[in-house]
């Protein structure tokens, strides 16, 4: 039982740790890899708590994390960045350092509201909540701190990975798969809301676009 | 008797630091050549290296003080005995009561320190430009490194490296995420307290890049020579402080027989060896960062080890 709930930490810290390395990148392939990464760990996170509370369809949610969001959304990103030509630089809208330890600060303050929250609750569910929070949290800092949309798409997903996280560390939790499901839609969705939000940029803009025409940024 | 012996398997341990510290830095090289498909210079030519600059004439400038001259034996005497204080093959050595972590850190922070004076001491540009640069990068390693001594003293109940090891080896304390969190800090710290690729290159003379080689570069003969053998001391002292912290496996505390020290002693020279392939292939797929980027790539050592502090307080109620 403590090895178990050890892993589970574990996983769920590795899934955090990613979190920062998000906030961390400044480039978009970087960026992909690292949303990848982090939704392998989820996946493996999301497995062992299948595994360990005998929850057969939480293996449903883990494979889904892992081709969908570890494999596919990134590499449609990547696809969608060549395709477009994107700018690959990341324009934080404060300093990185800042950004961490903000970051850092919300993982104290989820610490510090989900633990007395959940006192009754005792063990596992506690500590995987708290993680859980501070990757949502983590990933609407990323949202705010980012001015490209794509940062800002893998924030969102990111905050997603945290809500999995916390739906799979509770006991029970029957509608996992089809939330799940239904997110990873919406994620699609959002997808390519960028996408076509970046086809109107393209050709609606007149100045900018000449601007980064010079720069090599678009074709 | 017991005291002789244990001041003799101290002596071992000082001479077996200076003596494999060369070698390291040559296996780290080999491995680097072999994996960019060149054939690389022999494992044996570090000592090559410092046996030739050991002969040659020393040159000093003439504006030099006698600090320039001083400064290389108080750089290469502070690492050494750092390096002598980490338990490598056993624990509980003679002097093991004055391995404290707070103490190496302060040694290396004095190496450095001298250092920096020297490279100023003599007045030219490059001297001046590596001084502030690495005053910058220390700035920034040295509140990541205490933050992580911190958290492992706070999880051991000691600052003393000999009986850390020696919890870490006995305690089943599993997969802690606090511990987690320190080994990715220190290994950032180790990275740049080293000047290795992601934030110095160990293996160049640009000057647009180079920190540790800007403040060495008016050093020549011996003097070059103990500084060259103190910065391969201290790769191998950050490895076994990593090895001794993290997997402290098959170490051999010192009542144990001759036996099972020497069966600690081919435990962490193949450590080691695992270490420094790990090493160079990092560098070789890593590329050096811009100089304004070092800031950021320790800023998240100093929030992994702030954060692997937080976590030990949270869980320690478990």
């Amino acid at each position: 039982m403590e090895t178990s709930i050890d892993i589970s930490h574990f996983l769920a810290g590795a899934v955090l740790a990613l979190s920062f390395v998000l906030l961390y990148q400044a480039r978009l392939f970087a960026l992909f890899n690292a949303f990848a990464m982090q939704s392998i760990a989820l996946a493996m996170a999301v497995g062992w708590q299948a595994y360990s509370q005998g929850a057969s369809h939480l293996y449903i949610t883990a494979a889904l994390a892992l081709v969908m969001k570890g494999m596919l959304i990134p590499g449609a990103l990547r696809w969608v960045v060549v395709k477009m030509g994107i700018h690959r630089q990341i324009d934080p809208v404060v300093s990185v350092n800042l950004t961490l330890l903000l970051g850092v600060f919300l993982v104290i303050l989820s610490i510090m509201v989900v633990f007395p929250v959940a006192k009754m609750e005792g063990g596992i569910a506690r500590e995987d909540l708290a993680f859980a929070l501070s990757i949502i949290l983590l990933g609407m800092l990323m949202m705010i701190t980012r001015r490209n949309a794509i940062g800002q798409v893998i924030g969102f997903m990111s905050l997603e990975n945290g809500l999995i996280l916390a739906a799979t560390g509770a006991k029970g939790m029957p509608l996992v798969v089809e939330i799940s499901v239904a997110f990873s839609v919406l994620i699609a969705f959002f997808v390519f809301g960028v996408f076509i939000f970046r086809i109107r940029e393209h050709f609606d803009t007149i100045d900018v676009d000449a601007l980064s025409e010079m720069r090599g940024d678009a074709e | 008797m017991a005291l002789m012996f244990s001041l003799f398997m101290q002596g071992i341990q000082m001479m077996l630091v200076l003596l494999v510290a060369p070698l390291l830095v040559g296996v780290v090289r080999k491995v680097r050549a072999r994996i960019l498909l060149r054939r690389g210079p022999s494992i044996l030519q570090p000592y090559r290296d410092l046996w030739r600059l050991l002969r040659k004439e020393t040159v000093v400038a003439r504006n030099a003080s006698w600090l320039f001259r001083v400064a290389p034996y108080l750089i290469f005497a502070a690492v050494w005995v750092a390096a002598a204080l980490v338990p490598v093959f056993a624990t509980g050595l003679e002097f093991n009561w004055t391995a404290d972590l707070l103490a190496i850190v302060a040694l290396l922070g004095t190496a450095r320190f001298a250092t920096a004076l020297a490279a100023m001491d003599i007045g030219t540009s490059f001297g001046g430009l590596g001084a502030s640069r690495e005053m910058m990068v220390a700035s920034l390693a040295e509140p990541a490194m205490l933050m992580i001594v911190f958290t492992i003293s706070l999880l051991a109940g000691t600052t003393q490296l000999s009986e850390i090891a020696n919890f870490v080896a006995s305690q089943p304390i599993g997969l802690r995420i606090s511990l987690g969190f320190a080994f990715t800090a220190l290994l950032i710290v180790a990275l740049a307290e080293n000047a290795r690729i992601p934030v110095d290159n160990p293996s160049t003379h640009l000057e647009l890049t180079m920190i540790h080689e800007a403040m060495v570069l008016e050093y020549s003969g011996r003097h070059l020579a103990l500084i060259e053998a103190a910065s391969a001391t201290k790769l191998l002292l950050y490895m076994s402080l990593i090895i001794s912290l993290f997997l402290p496996y098959g170490i051999a505390t010192n009542e144990a027989p001759l036996s099972l020290q020497l069966f600690g002693m081919l435990v962490w020279l193949a450590k080691l060896g695992i270490g420094a392939v790990l090493l160079a292939i990092g560098e070789t797929v890593v590329s050096k960062m811009r100089l304004f980027r070092v800031a950021e790539f320790l800023g998240a050592a100093l929030v992994m080890g702030l954060l692997s502090m937080i976590f030990l307080f949270v869980f320690k109620g478990i």
